[in-house]
């Protein structure tokens, strides 16, 4: 499984207009008098929207590639990850602000005293 | 192939419910059972009716969601299986099923084929749980188990709690359910510290919840998904008595 600039720039463009599509077309059947599972459903389906959208943003900023984040712009010779420790070291939490307003990047420095990231190797 | 269902279709707790009949003339053979109801499902959203509700979640028959009577055997008529690990290869062409919520006092419908388990829950709140120190896990073979124990407990530990047991009892009875965890927990040494107080506790309230009492009939273990053995009772009854003998527990008003 892989990721692209292009690919995740493509996602990002789709996903607004699928969204808009979901809101506007939805069909929600059912009350709210009773246990209502379509309504839990709509309501995953909505939320993966913001998640979707998220993912993708946070992948195309992660220049890099990382564990499962697996950027094909970045690899090494033999087709593993290329990390960039120097930019990336960091837990990134992004702050919700509204629909379709970036989210704000925070970072959370990550810094290894003992064992200290290094390049993946199966050699 | 097609199946005709007949499904216990109620709004709410309060409602009076009844048998609606719809067909699915499209089952495929590799379809699991709850498939069949997403299709089912599918077809009512799309003529713009109720779908009917039911309960699922891992749909690989280990976290204890799923579950209705179909023509009266809780979880269908294969041994051994959840709702959702039945396939629609056991059926045939024009088969006729009728599917109902687990029937209990305990157990009310919420709606359709889901009930309100939350009884369960609060059986465990009672007494399902031992008192050790967590955080760093005690060395290997430091607590000696006889194999025996250790595999009666972990055989006990498979059940997830769908509430099979309960729904084809004729007295509604939690004893199995009550007695896996009893006899899982019981028969370690982490577990025996509260044994007396566990016991009581569970019995207590699954009275308190108006779960039948266990009159040895055995449905409950022939539907069990986890073929939960009815020995498990056995245990218990056998800790209760001990439980009362000892007398120190204090816990329950006689």
């Amino acid at each position: 499984m892989s990721r692209t600039a292009e690919g995740l720039q493509h996602a990002l463009s789709k996903i607004p207009e699928m969204r808009d599509q979901f809101w506007h077309d939805v069909k929600v059947l059912g009350t709210g008098e009773e246990l209502n599972q379509s309504l839990e459903k709509a309501g995953r389906v909505a939320d993966f929207f913001e998640l979707s959208e998220l993912m993708c943003l946070d992948a195309l900023a992660r220049n890099e590639s990382c564990g499962g984040h697996f950027r094909e712009e970045y690899q090494t010779a033999e087709g593993e990850a290329a990390r960039d420790d120097d930019h990336f070291s960091y837990a990134a939490a992004w702050e919700f602000r509204g629909v379709g307003i970036p989210p704000q990047l925070h970072r959370e420095p990550l810094s290894f005293e003992y064992v200290h990231p290094t390049q993946r190797s199966y050699k | 192939m097609r199946i005709i269902l007949h499904i216990w279709r109620q709004r709410n707790a309060a409602e009076k419910g009844r048998m609606v009949r719809y067909e699915v003339p499209t089952v495929s053979e590799h379809m699991s059972f709850l498939e069949m109801l997403d299709v089912l499902n599918e077809d009512l959203i799309a003529k713009g009716e109720d779908p009917v509700a039911f309960d699922h979640d891992c749909r690989e028959g280990i976290c204890g969601m799923c579950g209705c009577m179909v023509n009266g055997m809780a979880h269908g008529p294969l041994p051994g299986t959840t709702l959702c690990q039945l396939h629609m290869r056991h059926f045939k062409d024009g088969d006729e099923l009728y599917l109902e919520p687990w029937r209990a006092r305990a157990f009310p419908v919420v709606k359709d084929l889901v009930v309100d388990r939350t009884a369960f829950d609060r059986l465990i709140a009672a007494g399902g749980f031992i008192s050790v120190a967590t955080g760093s896990a005690p060395d290997g073979n430091a607590i000696p188990v006889p194999k025996e124990n250790a595999e009666r407990s972990m055989d006990a530990a498979a059940c997830i709690g769908c509430g099979a047991c309960v729904a084809m009892c004729p007295n509604a009875s939690a004893s199995l359910f009550m007695g896996a965890k009893i006899a899982h927990l019981g028969l370690l040494p982490q577990g025996r510290p509260e044994s007396e107080q566990r016991v009581e506790a569970m019995v207590a309230q699954a009275r308190a919840e108006l779960f039948g009492s266990c009159t040895n009939i055995g449905e409950c273990e022939a539907v069990c998904p986890k073929e939960i053995k009815l020995s498990v009772i056995a245990l218990m009854n056998r800790e209760f008595l001990r439980a009362k003998w000892a007398g120190r527990a204090g816990l329950v008003d006689d």
